[in-house]
């Protein structure tokens, strides 16, 4: 099966420190894969690298077939990034903010309308102005941006935080649809419980690399936690 | 590609509507500075008459920079960033919108200036053709000049100090010529008015020529 | 682990370890020096004063070569950041800083020796030629330029933001230039460089011998300066495979490699997160 991402000893830059320290990742069509680990350990930045967003130096790096190290454009209008900031205009309002990046995006009017409605933003809230939300509903915002674009690759950098418990099960309702549409979903969490039942795969990202993560169970057994403890290096 | 352009230029006129910086805070300021030249300058013995053309000009610019900053900010957050990145819009698309609605509000500002130069220093208006032009063709430079350099500044933290220090030096040409063609318009002899709008245009052509090609790669950098 | 950016961080640079001299650096300071030499001789005592100037001819001796290599130091500022660009070597970004640094330098040599010439001239230390004023524009320029760089976040070995900067500054350059002749056209028929047609003979030597003089220096401070860049990238890179170990190192805080699956056994209990 085609290898939606595909990193082998790539190391990435912010500034001058090294934040993937020669990562191994593969990460097939159609799963969720939640990125575990420490703050500062890289989850982040493996996510925009996945954008082509960060510059790789060196190793291997591969999102949907392009050369995200030599190329990190070609990747860029099939992926969707949820950061931790939010990539909206705080003077324009919801629906604005929505069909200005749908329309650069080419998004279907459809799509954008489903966008709003999904995320519980066509009610109210649609034509707030965005610097008067909470950060639960600037983040729902800022999904409803990616959703409308129909992304092949989720990437979403602790999509549950902010959220209220409903919002929250939204928002897994709609990583199942992607996956359901053919895309594909990395996420990072810190939420445990929710995040490990959510994900078909879970990856410990500590010190800029990926631990190998345990061996799967045979099928006769329920899948098992992962057997390693996070150790919280504070 | 042009759909984006006015995608784009829709977008920044639409947050200035809403947030009224270029009508509550930078066309104050312009006017402010109109007065201050006349506490500088003897306002009695028709020097600011004279030098009415080059006042208005640096009034323009100075105005101009603080516009320029504000247009530059509006895309300068991290999360706006990395969207604009991922968002499939032609990096040239994104230059020529941003130049294409400061140009509009910086026109209006013009307007609004030349209004004041001609009551505040009893300017003597005149050669409309060549006031226009020169005006399209300044308002040009300066826009596509200014979005090009925000974006190199973009960022960083000393940006606001920085880029006056890096616009202002380059605008210099378009300051003279603006000038010189301003005052033939008013008047003056042995000017030859259209050649100094000439190198006016010039300037903008460089500029959104520069800016086009480099705007993507600026993104990246 | 291999240097992840592909060539090996060393702490020598063409067998010259550390130093930014070499066999080629100390030939051209010679020659420098000694052209040098020629010039205040020729400058000085050998080519005759002038007959409108007097002695003060002699200053433009200096004054035309600074100014030349100030420019020259532009041009090479763009035409190597419009190589890195293209090649994204970190070798053309040594030079473009290089040669900006010079071109800063040499813009102080100009103004001063123009200064001091329009003293006596008119009376006046700073006068609106086109020369000048032009020069101090390019100044700030550079300046800004320089200023750039430093606030730079990227790694060393160049960054789009300090290239396109550096691309579009000997365009600036010429765009002042011609823009600010024009503009004092209108009112000063002469400049301080415009050459003396009635210059010949030993003052014409003079001229070339300055030029000559000039060139080599700027040559021979280029070639250390571009080193020590050179050597400051390296040093960067010869960092950067540290960090990286040191990167994974936080992983795996006790013994044992990131490979290995278990938990160091000195580790505490692991906090819920």
């Amino acid at each position: 099966m085609e290898l939606v991402v595909h990193f082998r000893a790539a190391v990435a830059l912010l500034g001058r420190f090294p934040a993937l320290a020669g990562i191994d990742l593969d990460v097939a069509q159609g799963q969720i894969v939640l990125l575990r680990g420490p703050n500062g350990a890289g989850k982040t930045t493996l996510l925009r690298a996945c954008a082509g967003l960060v510059p790789v130096v060196d190793g291997v790096a591969e999102v949907l077939g392009a050369d995200v190290r030599r190329q990190p454009r070609a990747v860029r209008g099939r992926v969707g990034l949820l950061g931790h900031s939010t990539g909206l205009y705080d003077d324009l309002t919801v629906a604005e903010n929505v069909r200005f990046w749908g329309r650069a995006a080419r998004a279907d009017a459809a799509d954008m309308a489903a966008a709003l409605r999904l995320l519980g933003l066509d009610g109210r809230l649609r034509d707030v102005a965005v610097g008067g939300l909470s950060a639960g509903q600037r983040r729902r915002t800022s999904l409803a941006c990616l959703l409308a674009r129909r992304p092949q690759l989720w990437l979403l950098d602790e999509p549950h935080a902010g959220m209220d418990a409903a919002a929250r099960d939204q928002v897994d309702a709609l990583m199942h649809q992607a996956v359901g549409q053919g895309a594909t979903v990395l996420f990072s969490s810190h939420e445990l419980d929710r995040a490990t039942s959510l994900a078909d795969r879970v990856v410990e990202i500590t010190g800029g690399v990926a631990l190998p993560e345990p061996a799967p169970a045979p099928a006769s057994a329920p899948a098992p936690a992962p057997e390693k403890v996070v150790v919280d290096v504070a | 590609m042009w759909r984006d352009v006015v995608l784009v230029a829709e977008r920044d006129l639409r947050i200035e509507l809403r947030s009224r910086v270029a009508t509550n805070q930078v066309a104050p300021f312009a006017l402010l500075v109109l007065i201050l030249f006349a506490f500088a300058l003897d306002p009695d013995t028709g020097v600011l008459r004279t030098a009415a053309p080059g006042l208005y000009w640096v009034v323009v610019l100075f105005s101009g920079v603080l516009a320029v900053a504000r247009s530059g900010s509006l895309d300068d957050t991290d999360g706006i960033r990395d969207a604009l990145r991922l968002s499939g819009l032609p990096p040239a698309a994104l230059f020529l919108g941003k130049a294409l609605a400061l140009a509009a509000q910086l026109l209006a500002l013009e307007l609004v200036l030349i209004g004041a130069v001609a009551v505040l220093y009893d300017a003597p208006l005149a050669g409309f053709p060549l006031l226009v032009a020169t005006c399209l063709a300044a308002t040009v430079a300066v826009a596509a000049t200014g979005v090009l350099y925000s974006a190199l500044v973009a960022g960083l933290r000393v940006r606001d100090t920085l880029l006056p220090l890096l616009l202002l030096p380059v605008l210099a040409p378009v300051l003279i010529g603006a000038t010189k063609a301003f005052e033939a318009a008013f008047g003056a002899e042995h000017i030859g008015g259209w050649d100094w709008c000439g190198l006016v245009v010039l300037f903008a052509v460089v500029y959104l020529a520069a800016g086009h090609r480099v705007y993507g790669a600026l993104m990246e950098g | 682990m291999s240097d992840p950016t592909g060539d090996t961080p060393a702490v020598t640079v063409g067998g010259a370890p550390l130093h930014t001299g070499s066999r080629a650096t100390r030939v051209l300071g010679l020659a420098a020096l000694a052209t040098i030499a020629l010039w205040a001789l020729y400058g000085l005592v050998w080519s005759p004063a002038d007959r409108e100037m007097g002695d003060l001819v002699r200053l433009l001796y200096v004054h035309v070569p600074v100014a030349i290599l100030l420019y020259a130091g532009a041009g090479l500022t763009t035409f190597a950041s419009a190589m890195w660009l293209r090649r994204r070597t970190p070798g053309w970004d040594a030079l473009a800083v290089a040669a900006a640094e010079l071109g800063v330098l040499f813009g102080v040599l100009t103004l001063l020796t123009g200064s001091i010439w329009g003293k006596p001239t008119w009376n006046t230390f700073w006068t609106w030629d086109a020369r000048l004023t032009s020069t101090a524009l390019l100044e700030v320029l550079l300046i800004g330029y320089l200023a750039v760089r430093r606030v730079d976040p990227s790694p060393a070995g160049g960054s789009v933001r300090a290239s396109i900067l550096g691309l579009l500054l000997f365009p600036n350059v010429i765009i002042v230039h011609y823009s600010v002749d024009w503009w004092r056209s209108l009112h000063q028929p002469a400049t301080v460089t415009r050459l003396d047609p009635t210059i010949e003979g030993d003052m014409l030597v003079a001229l070339m011998v300055g030029m000559l003089a000039g060139a080599l220096t700027f040559a021979w401070l280029l070639l250390h300066r571009f080193r020590l860049a050179w050597l400051e990238q390296q040093v960067e890179r010869h960092d950067l495979v540290a960090a990286v170990a040191d990167r994974r190192a936080e992983g795996d805080p006790g013994a044992g490699t990131p490979a290995s699956s278990n938990p160091t056994p000195t580790e505490p209990e692991a906090q819920p997160a």
